[in-house]
């Protein structure tokens, strides 16, 4: 296919699909490596790096394997951020779909909804709705989800606004095609591409937030998250900085590779961009 | 004068999304498990019912929802944000001892990220594809890609724990009590880790916006008549190209006001800092909600001042905004 | 005289992977003092890149891989970037097709104007103030005190034209290079900036490089007129030479498709009228607060006007004369606020949506830009079956009957599992004409249907269009701005201006004998109007 081709032309999207590809294989494949629980003690606390082969990454304050939770840190992430963005670009299709299709009224409520979440920090209507609704790794997912579709849905509107009055949609509509259709027949497959490849930074965002509330220990205390990981380093990070560094690299690989590939995707999408 | 009246128009369109924030925050927190009351007897150590019921009718927490909704958007139109029960003193007063320390962080990381994001985004878009473009590029990515809490643990660990040149943590040194220029200094000295930690990753995301943005100007038909005219590149950049090309992101950087205040509640707990977003975190643990409803309030307030400023900005650059189209 | 720009075999090298190596190939060409030399051709003839040639303004990737190109004896392949520099804007300057994006919209027109003179000049600000005032008041644009204020987005098409050529002749060139610099403007615009560019060239003894695709023009303008097609000069000689007697076959096959103004002997009309229009309005209203301040736009006013079974009812008018809006209101993708639209003597204006959407089996619309009236991600015959099976048909019949359409307006029916972008653009506006005519409408609107086309594929497609009215018994109503197209195909024609329908009546009348003063400007800004006249006339000779 000619979007393979043209994706595997760019290196920085090659490394980053690679590296996406160890992410996931990490994930997939902690339950083998490490099939205990990986908040469960498993030695002495604080051992370093590479200093005892069990332990391959050491172990933080509380004696925990850091490999283990780093392995299974890599499914909490990828889960976390893949539903959450799953659900941001949803309600923003919906939301910027019908604002931009019918306009008018329907616009200026739904528009007037969206500038109240970009006005409200959304990092603060995160701690909001945990506040309210617990720390379970389904209401976090979920808030996470609530608190990042209005860009989604500003970038759905705007394809919307310049498609609807395109001249295919006008025949459509003297053909007699009814809204809906007209809706997801003509217009949202074409505006769909851009907000595809924006779902990369939706998700590196939603990955970035997930690991800020572990650390402020207000995610899930029950998974393994490397947002939890850093939070519990911090405790010992004069001497022993790598149990707060480690995961740091962990999250840093995960939202650079899921970036990459969005990138490259973009490109792919759009070569004359990419070639001037 | 126009521009002042446009901006103004959308300063007053912005009142009802406030009072939509408001309206839906307050029906939020009624939600929560547990009230202020329940949080006061927490900290008392316990109580009676008797004293509970005292307390939640001396605070109209015994109304109906509608009832205190009211109550409450009456008395923030008298600008009265209630009382903290937490730290026994109005919620305004505590807003406003932490307010300066978040703005001071919100200014200077946000100039910092403009600055340096326009800089880096035209270097870059000079030389695109080529050595200094791949390593601004690929530091951007870095900047981007990094959670800002672990970067500001980590310069901690560099700048504080190793080197030792800047303070680890706080808004100045309280072991002395400085005045004037010296206490200045210490502030700023205090800032330059949060600055960085919060600034880098927006500065990532403007020279990217930046970068982007010049190459599509430099593909547009009134650069290539400026090069018909036999201009050079540098002018045509500075003259022609800059101003379009910032154009996207003034844009963006009011769109991310928000996000923004937003990611200083993580700096401010990394570095200890009194401001708001640490406010904003103790309130959430403490369950004082009368605080962070406040916090909503003021939060909202400072991102629609600073996309007032941005329109402002917006206008001074494009005259098409003034005079219509 | 010696020629003062030569192009001598120059060869420009297109990037690897396109569809050709070259986009120029050993032109040769020659500009002398005070001539205007026009390069004529269809898009892809490489008649643009000749121009980015010379002023070694070319896109990245394309570069001059043979010959010279000699300014008053210079050679400029040969020099470096800063003595280029020298010479553009200088020696040899640029106007452009788009005048409103190719000024800087964010700086002001006499700022921009003034650059030109601080880049090549020592002159004093005062100094330069008062040169850009005067090159204002020479391309006679209207208060040029305030002009050299404005913004680009403040003035009217014609007028930034006027300021960019103002620009363009500020430090007074040896050469114009004029990239089809009317053909976004206006007819009677399009008139009044050709006679400028004119009467200065004369004054000013410029040699000027006229690039464009309309033989209208260069009748009009051209001392001497070169055709290029597929990168190559195919024929090249005195304007009177070349029109009249042209030589070489393409140049012959390319004036043959301009299509005549005169129209041919009118039909016979029937005086059942199959739709008619009466009191039709529609208004825009833009700004404003709680009505405060309103703008309010007639669209179209009080439109009146019948479409006899089988005709073809013109609507002509420059931009923003409402002709688009009456058409969009015809089908109802724009409401109107008042007035009738009887068709088969039901009034559409008062259907609702629901009962609207059955109604459009029977008037259909044929659209303007054959790139944007397809949906890139749908199959050329689904498409086109969409219609029918909205309206019922099942799917396999209705994709069976999708590429009998196909034959009927000249497509391979195989090439109905295609996507759009596989087809050229005439190809792409025969398929929206399919799609019309699938559910077998009474009458057709065809809102600019052939203004995006090149003048030979124009002439195929109106020729289609002519075929299927006499096959289909088609009413059609015809959109257009081009007077040469409408005195073709029309039967009648209404002149539009303002929203207001000025003057209409049939066809030969109303071109033959204009009556409203509108009307007669219009006519009489056809660039080469005499242009085709002759030919027809002999062509009517020999039959």
């Amino acid at each position: 296919m000619d979007l393979v081709k043209l994706y595997v032309r760019s290196p920085p999207a090659v490394i980053g699909l690679l590296l996406l590809i160890l992410v996931l294989a990490m994930a997939a494949s902690a339950d083998f490596f490490y099939p205990r629980d990986p908040l469960a003690l498993a030695g002495r606390p604080l051992i370093w790096p590479f200093s005892n082969p069990r332990f391959l990454l050491g172990t933080d304050n509380s004696g925990r394997d850091i490999a283990a939770q780093i392995f299974h840190g890599a499914r909490i992430s990828l889960l976390i951020g893949g539903v959450a963005t799953v659900i941001s670009v949803m309600i923003g299709i919906t939301i910027g779909a019908l604002a931009g299709y019918y306009g008018s009224w329907v616009d200026t409520a739904l528009m007037r909804v969206t500038e109240a979440f970009q006005t409200l920090p959304n990092f603060l209507l995160l701690l909001v709705l945990v506040a309210v609704f617990g720390s379970t790794i389904t209401t976090v997912t979920v808030a996470i989800g609530i608190v990042s579709w209005p860009a989604s849905a500003r970038l759905t509107r705007a394809e919307f606004l310049s498609l609807r009055n395109r001249e295919f949609v006008q025949a459509g509509r003297t053909l007699g095609l009814k809204d809906m259709r007209l809706i997801f027949g003509e217009i949202l497959p074409n505006a769909l591409p851009p907000v595809i490849v924006y779902a990369s930074v939706v998700m590196a965002i939603a990955i970035l937030l997930e690991s800020a509330l572990a650390f402020l220990k207000l995610s899930d205390p029950n998974v393994a998250s490397w947002g939890n990981l850093i939070g519990a380093g911090r405790d010992v990070l004069r001497v022993q900085w790598y149990v707060s560094a480690i995961p740091g690299i962990a999250i840093l690989v995960t939202v650079l590779a899921v970036s990459l590939v969005g990138q490259g995707l973009n490109d792919a999408l759009n070569p004359r961009l990419k070639s001037r | 004068m126009r521009v002042l009246s446009l901006a103004g128009r959308r300063l007053a369109a912005s009142i009802p999304t406030l009072i939509l924030i408001l309206i839906g925050v307050f029906l939020l927190l009624q939600l929560a498990p547990g009230d202020t009351v329940d949080a006061m007897m927490a900290q008392m150590g316990g109580g009676d019912a008797t004293t509970a019921r005292q307390l939640r009718e001396f605070y109209g927490l015994d109304l109906s929802v509608w009832a205190q909704l009211g109550n409450y958007l009456w008395r923030l139109v008298r600008l009265d944000l209630g009382f903290s029960a937490i730290y026994g003193k109005p919620v305004a007063t505590v807003i406003a001892e932490r307010l300066p320390a978040t703005i001071l962080l919100m200014t200077a990381s946000l100039s910092f990220a403009f600055f340096f994001g326009l800089i880096l985004g035209v270097v870059a878009a000079r030389g695109v594809n080529k050595w200094p473009d791949t390593l601004i590029s690929t530091f951007g990515l870095m900047f981007y890609a990094m959670p800002t809490f672990w970067f500001g643990l980590m310069a901690i660990v560099v700048f504080s724990i190793y080197l030792q040149w800047l303070p680890a943590g706080g808004f100045e040194d309280i072991t002395v009590s400085y005045t004037g220029l010296r206490r200045t200094l210490d502030i700023a000295q205090h800032l330059v880790l949060p600055t960085l930690t919060l600034g880098l990753f927006y500065m990532a995301i403007y020279l990217r916006i930046m970068r982007g943005s010049m190459l599509e100007v430099l593909n547009l038909d009134f650069v290539r008549t400026a090069r018909s005219k036999g201009m050079d590149e540098t002018r045509v950049v500075v003259r022609h190209v800059l101003r379009n090309a910032l154009l996207p992101m003034v844009t963006l950087i009011g769109l991310q006001a928000g996000t923004m205040l937003g990611g200083s509640v993580v700096v401010e707990s990394v570095f200890s800092l009194p401001g708001l977003g640490r406010l904003a975190y103790e309130s959430v643990i403490q369950r004082d909600l009368n605080t962070l409803l406040g916090i909503v309030f003021v939060s909202a307030l400072l991102v629609i001042a600073v996309n007032f400023i941005v329109d402002l900005l917006y206008a001074r650059l494009d005259p098409r905004i003034t005079t219509g189209s | 005289m010696s020629p003062i720009l030569v192009l001598d075999d120059v060869s420009v090298k297109l990037p690897a992977g396109g569809d050709r190596s070259h986009a120029m190939e050993k032109v040769s060409l020659a500009l002398a003092a005070n001539e205007i030399l026009c390069v004529v051709g269809e898009s892809g003839s490489g008649k643009s890149m000749t121009a980015n040639a010379i002023m070694r303004l070319l896109p990245g990737g394309v570069t001059i891989d043979g010959g010279r190109i000699l300014f008053e004896g210079r050679d400029l392949c040969g020099l470096g970037e800063a003595e280029m520099r020298k010479v553009r804007g200088a020696g040899i300057a640029m106007i452009f097709q788009e005048p409103m994006t190719a000024l800087n919209p964010l700086r002001s027109i006499g700022d921009q104007i003034g650059e030109m003179f601080e880049l090549h000049t020592e002159l004093s600000a005062a100094e330069i103030k008062a040169r850009t005032l005067a090159l204002l008041e020479e391309v006679r644009i209207p208060d040029p005190a305030l002009a050299f204020k404005a913004y680009p987005h403040e003035l009217s098409g014609g007028q930034r034209q006027r300021a960019m050529i103002a620009m363009a002749l500020a430090l007074d060139p040896k050469v114009l290079i004029a990239d089809e610099p009317t053909t976004a403007l206006d007819v009677t615009t399009q008139a009044q900036i050709l006679k400028l560019i004119r009467d200065l060239q004369r004054r000013k003894g410029t040699a000027v490089l006229f690039i464009t695709h309309d033989f209208g023009v260069v009748a009009e303008i051209a001392d001497r007129v070169a055709v290029m097609s597929k990168g190559h000069v195919v024929e090249q000689g005195a304007t009177q030479a070349v029109l009249g007697n042209p030589q070489h076959a393409y140049t012959r096959q390319l004036i043959a498709a301009v299509p005549p103004l005169k129209a041919p002997p009118p039909r016979a009309l029937s005086s059942e009228p199959i739709m008619t229009i009466a009191h039709v309005s529609k208004t825009y209203r833009t700004g404003g607060f709680l009505g405060r301040g309103q703008r309010v736009t007639h669209a179209v006013k009080d439109v009146s006007l019948v479409l006899p079974k089988g005709a073809t009812l013109g609507i002509v008018g420059e931009s923003g004369s409402g002709k688009s809006t009456l058409a969009r209101c015809l089908v109802r993708l724009i409401d109107p606020e008042s007035g009738e639209i009887r068709l088969n003597g039901i009034d559409l204006a008062k259907l609702s949506r629901e009962e609207m959407r059955s109604a459009t089996r029977d008037i259909q619309m044929v659209f303007q830009d054959p790139f944007a009236s397809l949906n890139p991600r749908r199959k050329a015959g689904e498409a086109v079956a969409q219609g029918l099976i909205v309206h019922g048909m099942a799917r396999p019949e209705a994709l069976a009957r999708a590429k009998e359409l196909f034959g009927l307006v000249g497509l391979d029916p195989a090439s109905t599992e295609r996507y759009p972008h596989e087809f050229s653009g005439g190809q792409r506006q025969r398929i929206g004409l399919a799609r019309a005519l699938a559910l077998e409408p009474a009458v057709l609107v065809a809102d600019e249907p052939v203004s995006a086309l090149d003048v030979s594929v124009q002439a195929q497609v109106l020729k289609l269009l002519a075929e299927l009215r006499e096959r289909l018994g088609l009413s059609i109503v015809f959109i257009t701005h081009d007077l040469r197209v409408a005195a073709q195909v029309c039967d009648l024609v209404a002149v539009m201006k303002s929203g207001e329908v000025v003057e209409s009546g049939p066809i030969g009348a109303v071109f033959g004998e204009p009556q409203h003063a509108y009307t007669q400007a219009l006519l009489a800004s056809i660039p080469g109007r005499e242009f085709g006249k002759g030919q027809r006339l002999a062509e009517e000779a020999t039959a």
